[in-house]
């Protein structure tokens, strides 16, 4: 099966919601594994990576939880597809350079995927909506217990699960969630959160993941230590912090709304402006417009609108994405001039903002 | 802001040097940077990821004796060196190799040095077997202690077969 075949069009049947999606776009848990008799992928020659290659992946498409998933070498995806599997984050950015001797499993339901022979011979994720942090870290925990029945993990009693990096030994554990935090940016607080939340040891990134911007006012926050604290309690504590950020935002968009409403709502209604009327736009001014969208939906604004609406063309404004619909290749000019045509009819159906409310309905059932 | 070392050219460089606890501040210019071999390429990845320094950690690993870069895994050939080049590590059996310069790295770098947390249910079950018989050997130790040779002969033959039950669990 194709990739564009397997892959759910996003938005289709609307996308998947989870608890306090206002804020927390996804959670993440990922798991780096090795093979003991293997050297690790970026050590090891062609031939021997192809070997544990075809070790690993058909005991990972073994697994109940890949029953009916999609697999593939890396050296059988295209360069668009690749790109399409970054844009929805079920690869990483170096996965999508590898070729031959990686490889790839993605669940039905998409909410795992295990790349073969990235930095380690495994990582495998599990991607939930909404804040579920704990659910995910129980979901790959399964998996791994599955696993582990088939593959000789390299281990050791004091160091734990050996990784190619040593910043990944023991737990070999990364859990992160994807944060929508246009309040803090607006009330330009977030690099004060940024630095504290750097303080507990905790990393913050942009859109997608280490050393890239964060677009869009989307961050994604996760823990960077993994050797002497267990996975609970990496997940508890990463999960008092999210509350904490979240908190801050939701104070961020009040205290905004009461203190310069004009502001928030300027922002808002240019940015309705441009996604409405205009006839070439950048993915990266895409991005920036359509959070202010979701911050107007979320302030009630566009009523009968779904936030889905900006998180659905959050990923079909992407490059790749946008590509994949058209048959011949567009050059970067031509694709702003799509993305405009694409986001002027998606907001053909959107009423221009309603004149601000006497008293905002501000969502509070998070 | 002038450069440390030449007091002349303008700063544009500026590294912060945190070792043993003392911060050193840096501020070069290009050309004294340079100089000090400072530059994207000497710059070494390893240092990047884990901090000024860390490729030196792997040092003592090899031994006094030998020469920065000699040592190679025994498993997989990889070096000091290597590790310099590319902040990662060949093979499971490096973590052996080079594991007491690896230590200095993993405390700077972690919450703690040992690994707390999920454990490969072969290991997990050895790991409880081992406890469970420690238990029972000062059950015996305090059975025969109080002359309870009954007891005593109850938990020797308990012992007895979680020995054996341990072996086989060692063995897979």
């Amino acid at each position: 099966m194709n990739l564009s075949e397997f892959l759910s069009p996003p938005g289709a049947h609307g996308l998947p919601s989870g608890p306090n999606d206002k804020i927390v776009l996804s959670s993440r848990v990922r798991l780096a594994r090795n093979v003991r008799s293997f050297p690790f992928p970026g050590w090891a020659k062609k031939p021997e990576r192809v070997r544990a290659c075809l070790a690993i992946q058909p005991a990972v498409e073994g697994l109940p939880q890949m029953k009916d998933g999609f697999t593939e070498s890396m050296e059988a995806l295209s360069a668009l597809d690749k790109q399409i599997l970054v844009e929805r984050h079920l690869i990483s950015r170096e996965h999508a350079a590898k070729a031959a001797g990686s490889g790839l499993v993605i669940s039905r339901d998409e909410s795992f995927s295990v790349m073969v022979n990235e930095e380690d011979h495994l990582r495998m994720q599990s991607l939930r909506p909404g804040l579920q942090l704990k659910e995910a870290w129980q979901a790959i925990d399964a998996m791994d217990t599955a696993l582990e029945a088939h593959l000789d993990y390299a281990f050791s009693p004091e160091l734990g699960y050996l990784t190619a990096c040593p910043t990944n030994v023991g737990t070999g554990i990364r859990v992160s969630a994807m944060l929508h935090l246009p309040g803090l940016v607006l009330a330009e607080q977030v690099n004060q959160i940024i630095q504290a939340v750097n303080k507990l040891g905790l990393a913050v990134r942009g859109l997608f993941g280490e050393g890239t911007e964060a677009l869009g006012n989307v961050f994604q926050v996760s823990n960077q230590m993994t050797l002497g604290e267990s996975e609970e309690e990496i997940v508890e504590r990463l999960s008092k912090v999210l509350a904490q950020i979240i908190e801050h935002e939701e104070n961020a968009r009040a205290t905004l709304l009461e203190k310069k409403p004009k502001v928030v709502f300027n922002h808002i209604g240019r940015a309705y402006g441009i996604l409405a009327n205009a006839h070439s736009v950048s993915s990266k001014e895409a991005l920036n417009l359509l959070s202010l969208l979701r911050l107007g939906v979320d302030h009630g604004l566009f009523p009968g609108v779904d936030r889905t609406l900006a998180d659905h063309l959050f990923i079909m404004t992407q490059p790749a994405h946008l590509q994949s619909r058209h048959a011949d290749r567009l050059s970067a000019d031509e694709r702003d001039i799509h993305r405009a045509d694409m986001l002027r009819d998606a907001l053909r159906k959107v009423n221009r903002p309603a004149a601000p409310p006497a008293a905002p309905p501000l969502d509070k059932g998070v | 802001m002038l450069c440390m070392i030449c007091k002349e050219k303008e700063a544009k460089i500026h590294l912060t040097d945190v070792k043993q606890g003392e911060i050193k501040k840096w501020d070069l210019c290009e050309e004294c940077a340079k100089a000090k071999g400072i530059d994207d390429q000497s710059f070494a990845l390893a240092d990047l990821l884990m901090g000024l320094g860390a490729s030196q950690e792997l040092a003592p690993a090899a031994g006094a004796d030998a020469m920065p870069g000699e040592t190679a895994c025994p498993a997989c050939g990889f070096t000091q060196a290597d590790f310099k080049k590319s902040g990662r590590l060949g093979c499971p059996e490096c973590y052996v190799t080079f594991g007491s310069g690896l230590a200095g790295l993993l405390k700077n770098m972690h919450r703690g040095t040992r690994h707390v947390g999920k454990m490969p249910r072969a290991q997990r079950q050895g790991r409880e077997l081992q406890e469970q018989l420690k238990a029972l050997q000062r059950k015996l130790d305090d059975a025969v202690a109080v002359e309870n040779y009954e007891e005593a002969a109850h938990l020797r033959d308990e012992i007895k077969g979680l020995k054996q039950n341990l072996s086989g669990t060692l063995a897979v």
